[in-house]
């Protein structure tokens, strides 16, 4: 095969990456953005997720749709209430003060994970994709007799990828509407802005806070159920994609929504171009140091106003 | 008594405590034993700049790891002997706390935590990248013939409990030490109010790093031990994991006293010890124990002691 089928494979599997991505980083960002929390236990929100979406999918019989469709009705709000409880019980009590809230996430992440551990156990398991097509992709050629289509060999995607990257636009388009033009999305930033001044003007900060941790949360949990049909759900795939949306949010710059969709597609793209040309692990190495590099020398990212 | 000769007579006598239980203590609480008091080195060197000077780094296991791997790399590629492993083991530490503090230094809060983790997990990757050299997450055995130092046996359960309780003893002396001085004093008033350490006209950049430097070398010094004692070396030191111990540690035995590392480490480890002869999720009773401390006792069991009747101690 050509260098080009290659590209285009690495781009389609970075698209995919990226879709992921940002619908976690963004509930990542949301969570820092209007509450000043790090939540370290959020890649454990993406893996319940994934996890929850195999145990009610499970639950079904017949065509595989149905049991998908019900995991993704069923496995975010249920994350989301896991989340508001650890709010409500943890976080809100420690005041949300940065350090505590970052060695109380640690023990969260580290209770979501051993207890899912205990009961869903180490293996790791796959849900059926609701449809599966494969799909090839023409390339254009230049022949004889002029321009003429032909299907390199192993390049193409599957109906499932696409319908993920169109769910992922629809949702991050979902989530924009519900920031800038409703009400729940002026309380939201409001509280962003100042919270002091919002609770003077009556805003129930206390319920914005529970609120974005569970959108948050339920936005990690949507990112693991779509990912589950790919990749199968195991108690510690949390890990990676926190590493990773960590990157994203902090090169996106913390809380700007178009920061964190542009530094997703950045980082998944070239995540998939890397880890088709070079070693998964050089290219891990190279991101973490890059995120270390940009923390230090540019702390309000690349598209933020503020730092950390 | 004046309080400084208090304290020391109380750390003399835990470490004479540790030296009598060498000759009473059962095989395996003795292995276990030998085991605290070099983790507790860790714990040790992560509360100097923790607990004392108010930096959270989530990337200890990187000097941890940087000790570990400088000595036994040494050891095993190059053939060298484990006296002068060790002192390379303890250069890497001090060169990797070097270049990690000077980087990151230049960030504060949230961010300097951040910048640390991505540090260490960078460390941890490209451990696993060398693969060739460290065998990544298998790791591997150094051999008994290269454990020793003097003519001393250190993988003989007698000589390896000393060695460890004389590293205990010269990382708590030191520590206690540094607290009495001036410039543990700098650093504590750092912890409370960096803006007005600067106004009295202390170099703060300067202490934090000095801090870190002290901190990083410790916590090599551990790794190198612990590498050499227990003989063996694997990828799993420099992990995430390996990060969130000695703060777990620090703050589970008391955050900026001197012997609540030593105290959060004996506890957690039989905690750990004890619950994974129930369970293989024994690190849901880690999870539980961060949790419960951030919510109920931020000060750790010595500080509450300290807080509630022993006003003196250090």
């Amino acid at each position: 095969m050509e260098l080009v089928p290659y590209l285009i494979l690495g781009l389609l599997e970075g698209l995919v990456t990226a879709a992921v991505l940002s619908l976690m980083a963004l509930g990542l960002s949301l969570v820092f953005g209007v509450m000043r929390v790090v939540n370290v236990a959020h890649g454990e929100f993406f893996m319940v997720g994934a996890v929850l979406a195999w145990q009610i999918a499970s639950l079904f019989e017949g065509h595989p749709a149905w049991g998908f469709l019900a995991a993704l009705l069923v496995a975010p709000p249920l994350t989301a209430c896991i989340a508001v409880a650890a709010n409500q019980l943890v976080l809100k009590r420690i005041e949300y003060d940065p350090e505590r809230t970052i060695v109380a996430t640690i023990g969260l992440l580290y209770i979501i994970q051993q207890v899912t551990l205990m009961t869903y156990g180490p293996d790791a398991r796959p849900v059926e994709a609701p449809f599966n097509q494969r799909l090839s992709i023409p390339l254009v050629e230049w022949t004889e007799s002029g321009l003429s289509l032909y299907w390199p060999w192993g390049l193409g995607t599957t109906t499932y990828k696409l319908a993920v990257i169109m769910a992922a636009v629809m949702l991050l388009t979902g989530i924009w509407i519900l920031m800038t033009r409703t009400r729940s999305g002026l309380l939201m930033r409001a509280t962003q802005l100042d919270r002091e001044t919002a609770q003077a003007f009556g805003i129930p900060v206390g319920r914005v806070y529970a609120t974005v941790f569970g959108l948050g949360a339920a936005l990690a949990a949507l990112a693991g159920v779509l990912i589950v049909p790919i990749q199968q759900a195991h108690y510690l795939m949390g890990h990676d994609p926190l590493l990773l949306s960590f990157i994203v949010v902090i090169i996106g710059g913390l809380g700007s929504l178009p920061g964190t969709v542009v530094a997703a597609l950045l980082i998944g793209i070239s995540d998939g171009m890397i880890s088709v040309f070079f070693s998964p692990t050089l290219a891990k190495i190279i991101a973490t140091l890059g995120v270390a590099f940009v923390l230090i020398f540019m702390p309000q990212g690349l598209f933020g106003k503020r730092g950390l | 008594m004046s309080e400084i000769r208090k304290s020391w007579g109380l750390h003399t006598g835990v470490v004479a405590l540790l030296l009598a239980l060498n000759f009473i203590l059962p095989d395996y609480h003795h292995g276990n034993l030998a085991r605290v008091m070099v983790l507790a080195c860790y714990a040790m060197g992560y509360n100097m700049l923790f607990g004392y000077t108010g930096l959270l780094s989530l990337g200890h296991a990187l000097f941890f790891a940087a000790g570990m791997y400088g000595m036994s790399l040494t050891v095993q590629h190059l053939g060298w002997s484990a006296g002068p492993a060790i002192i390379v083991g303890l250069a890497s530490g001090l060169a990797m706390s070097l270049v990690v503090g000077i980087l990151s230094l230049r960030t504060a809060g949230v961010a300097f935590m951040i910048v640390t983790l991505m540090f260490a997990q960078a460390g941890y990757l490209a451990a696993l990248y060398f693969g060739e050299y460290t065998r990544g997450d298998e790791g591997f055995v150094i051999q008994k013939a290269a454990r020793q130092i003097g003519g001393i046996d250190l993988s003989d359960p007698m000589s390896r409990y000393l060695a460890a309780l004389v590293l205990f003893a010269v990382c708590l002396f030191i520590t206690l030490r540094v607290v009495q001085t001036g410039f543990g004093r700098v650093l504590v008033a750092i912890r409370e109010n960096e803006e007005r350490t600067r106004m009295l006209g202390y170099d703060v950049h300067l202490h934090k790093l000095l801090a870190i430097l002290l901190s990083g070398t410790m916590s090599a010094a551990a790794g190198a031990a612990y590498g050499l004692l227990f003989g063996y070396a694997g990828a799993t030191f420099a992990s995430v994991q390996y990060s969130i111990f000695p703060l777990l540690w620090v703050l589970l035995g008391g955050a900026g006293t001197v012997l609540g590392p030593f105290v959060g480490t004996l506890f957690m480890f039989y905690l750990i010890d004890l619950s994974s002869d129930i369970s293989t999720a024994y690190m849901l009773i880690a999870g539980l124990t961060l949790v419960l401390l951030t919510l109920f006792a931020p000060q750790g069991l010595v500080g509450e002691l300290r807080r509630r009747t022993l006003r003196w101690l250090p």
